[in-house]
């Protein structure tokens, strides 16, 4: 059989490998217990043993046989916009407020499209404020102050 | 006759006014999100499921089912017209209901779509309401083991739910088990993963991985490629399918019915296995096998019955044994736990009025998905009109508000980030994030009930194999994995899922 290296592959089963290897170190911290009685740590030392070792069979396998598949651009700019966004919503919405964190975290969010023009995203960002506000606050009644404190008023 | 007054006392909760209202802006929101591509079911009810805290239960769920069949419907629409699946299930439709689609017979695919999933509805329905009574009298009797290997088995066999290897789907929900395991003990308290933060000691909020899963990494995923939106090529017209085409649907939907409510059940398996399933029985039995995909109503008729039949009987594990058998059902466990209500076999009955009334709407809301879907599919391929550009925001916006509501919480919103891009890494290599999120809900009752099950074995483990409703549980867990692993069989699948590319 041909050798068939697959980057993402080796990529994830990291991950897989990392993430269970770091449960498995983290649980010996905790006490692990009898079988009787087992402890807090017992349960996610086996599950993150599983993991890892999984992990280390993908890698194994992505060297060897791998899935090919194909891993595409990868979306800078939408993935920057969006961190952002989100991040800025959770900073900001309990001192600026719904309104104004909406329209900021709308507006930024559409920026995540390489072919929005500006004036579409502040269009785009109104109506958006707009209608949250009309359903969220308006329709469902989420206790939500429209503006926040560090608007000073 | 106790059905009949069981089915009674449904039907009068299911069509109180709140009740009816809700079930139809489920199924609206459901049908929505269906056509719409970009967002799916799981994403909706992640978003959604912080504003039904404050409703009754029994209308929180009716909107939250209603939501999950309906994306059912509406992804149908979209796989005939743009030949878009707007839901995985939707997949195979598109291949004959496109080609009817392109021949001009459009009309006629919607309908039988619409026809096959109220028929096939209806029928599970009734499946579902006698089946869930019995089942929940012998859950009502499972002890922890045998809990422990239900839930392993029900696990498993979301093996078949993942496109891609089955070694990545089983690392996706070990991985999702682990993540589960954040938080505090349940049996000592001790807090554990969680870096001396006061928000995690509750753990991980399911609804946050939800959306950062299903709801962001796939809006990333989309924006890979930025394309100008696809043109309608047809206009919909003669919608009520001739004498013929009656004729030729009536077999598929009788077949897809039965076996769609069949696979439903199982837990992980779902509608859509039960879509392609129906499909290749209907290519093989068929006189005409070479019109497949090129337009063969049956192709159309017998997988839409499937998926829905499946739809519906795939709440009797959720239902009877608290197993949900989908992400969206994982779901509905947290709202029914919210509602301080543990889903189970206990539900039956000491929430009748819930349990038959959640019932009872969801034949209401096929009704209500046949009167929208039929006479008003000029608004939904209007909707489909709606640019990718002005979709995304909205959705973004939604999750991040609906997940901070959840409880006033700005850790919940960065946990989204978190698993935004944790999903859209994963996604990307060829993992797909269903097992991991079955995974998380299901890894916390696998822990509980196996350490239960050893403290009153006195920590003999081979008390799972010794009682044996668990042992045969185990059995088929073992016998599910080989399945999956197995080179012929995974060959088959896979030639299934390039089908549907």
């Amino acid at each position: 059989m041909e050798r068939r290296r697959s980057f993402p592959d080796v990529v994830v089963g990291t991950i897989f490998v990392l993430i269970g290897g770091a449960f498995v170190v983290g649980s010996l911290g905790y006490e692990l217990g009898t079988p009787l009685r087992m402890g807090p740590g017992a349960f996610p030392l086996l599950v993150g043993a599983i993991v890892a070792a999984l992990g280390l069979a993908i890698v194994v396998k992505g060297f060897i046989a791998g899935e090919v598949i194909p891993f595409g651009r990868i979306p800078w700019r939408a993935i920057a916009a969006i961190v952002v966004a989100l991040l800025f919503f959770g900073f900001t919405v309990r001192g600026l407020g719904f309104v104004v964190t909406s329209a900021v975290t709308a507006l930024v969010t559409t920026l995540a499209s390489s072919r929005v023009r500006l004036l579409t995203a502040v269009a785009v960002a109104a109506g958006l404020t707009v209608a949250s506000t009309l359903i969220f606050v308006v329709g469902l009644q989420l206790r939500l102050p429209l503006w926040g404190p560090w608007l000073g008023f | 006759m106790d059905l009949l007054n069981d089915l009674a006392l449904g039907f009068s909760t299911a069509l109180a006014i709140q009740n009816i209202l809700y079930c139809f802006v489920g199924v609206l929101l459901g049908t929505a999100v269906g056509v719409l591509p970009g967002i799916g079911p799981t994403a909706t009810v992640a978003m959604l499921l912080p504003i039904t805290f404050s409703f009754e239960p029994v209308t929180a769920l009716i909107m939250l089912a209603g939501i999950y069949y309906g994306a059912q419907y509406g992804g149908s629409t979209t796989a005939i017209l743009i030949n878009l699946p707007g839901e995985s299930s939707a997949a195979v439709t598109a291949l004959d209901g496109h080609a009817m689609a392109r021949q001009g017979r459009a009309g006629a695919a919607l309908a039988a779509a619409a026809i096959g999933s109220f028929i096939a509805g209806t029928v599970a329905t009734v499946v579902l309401a006698v089946a869930a009574p019995p089942l929940a009298r012998v859950a009502l009797q499972f002890g922890p083991a045998e809990y422990f290997s239900l839930v392993l088995l029900g696990l498993i066999v979301s093996i078949a739910l993942a496109r891609g290897t089955a070694l990545k789907a089983l690392a996706m929900i070990a991985l999702g088990v682990l993540l589960g395991t954040v938080g505090q003990d349940i049996y000592t308290g001790t807090p554990r993963f969680v870096f001396d933060r006061r928000e995690l000691y509750g753990g991980i909020d399911f609804v946050s991985v939800a959306v950062g899963m299903f709801g962001v990494a796939e809006i990333l995923r989309n924006l890979e490629n930025e394309q100008a939106s696809t043109a309608i090529t047809s206009r919909v017209r003669n919608l009520w399918p001739t004498r013929e085409d009656w004729r030729r649907m009536a077999g598929p939907i009788a077949r897809a019915t039965g076996l769609g409510s069949a696979l439903g059940v199982l837990p992980g398996g779902g509608h859509v296995l039960a879509s392609f399933t129906s499909y290749a029985v209907e290519k093989r039995i068929s006189k005409r096998p070479q019109e497949f995909g090129n337009g063969a109503i049956e192709g159309v008729a017998g997988p839409e019955s499937a998926n829905n039949a499946a739809a519906q009987t795939s709440f009797i594990p959720l239902l009877t044994l608290g197993l949900p058998a989908h992400p969206v059902m994982a779901l509905m466990v947290g709202a029914f736990i919210v509602h301080g209500i543990t889903p189970g076999p206990n539900v039956i009955t000491d929430e009748p009025a819930l349990f038959w009334g959640l019932i009872a709407s969801m034949w209401i809301g096929n009704v209500l998905l046949v009167l929208l879907n039929l006479p008003l599919i000029g608004l939904w391929v209007r909707m489909l009109r709606i640019p990718y550009k002005v979709l995304f925001p909205m959705i973004i916006l939604f999750a991040a508000i609906g997940t901070y509501s959840l409880s006033f919480n700005a850790y919940d919103v960065y946990t989204i980030v978190f698993f935004g891009i944790l999903g859209y890494i994963l996604i990307k290599c060829g993992c797909e994030p269903a097992p991991l999120l079955l995974g998380f809900v299901l890894g916390p009752l696998l822990e509980e009930n196996m350490r239960r099950a050893l403290i009153i074995s006195r920590g003999d483990a081979t008390v799972f194999l010794t009682r044996p409703i668990s042992a045969v549980l185990l059995v088929l867990a073992v016998a599910a994995l080989v399945l999956a692993v197995l080179p012929a069989i995974r060959k088959r699948r896979e030639v299934v899922f390039t089908e549907e590319e």
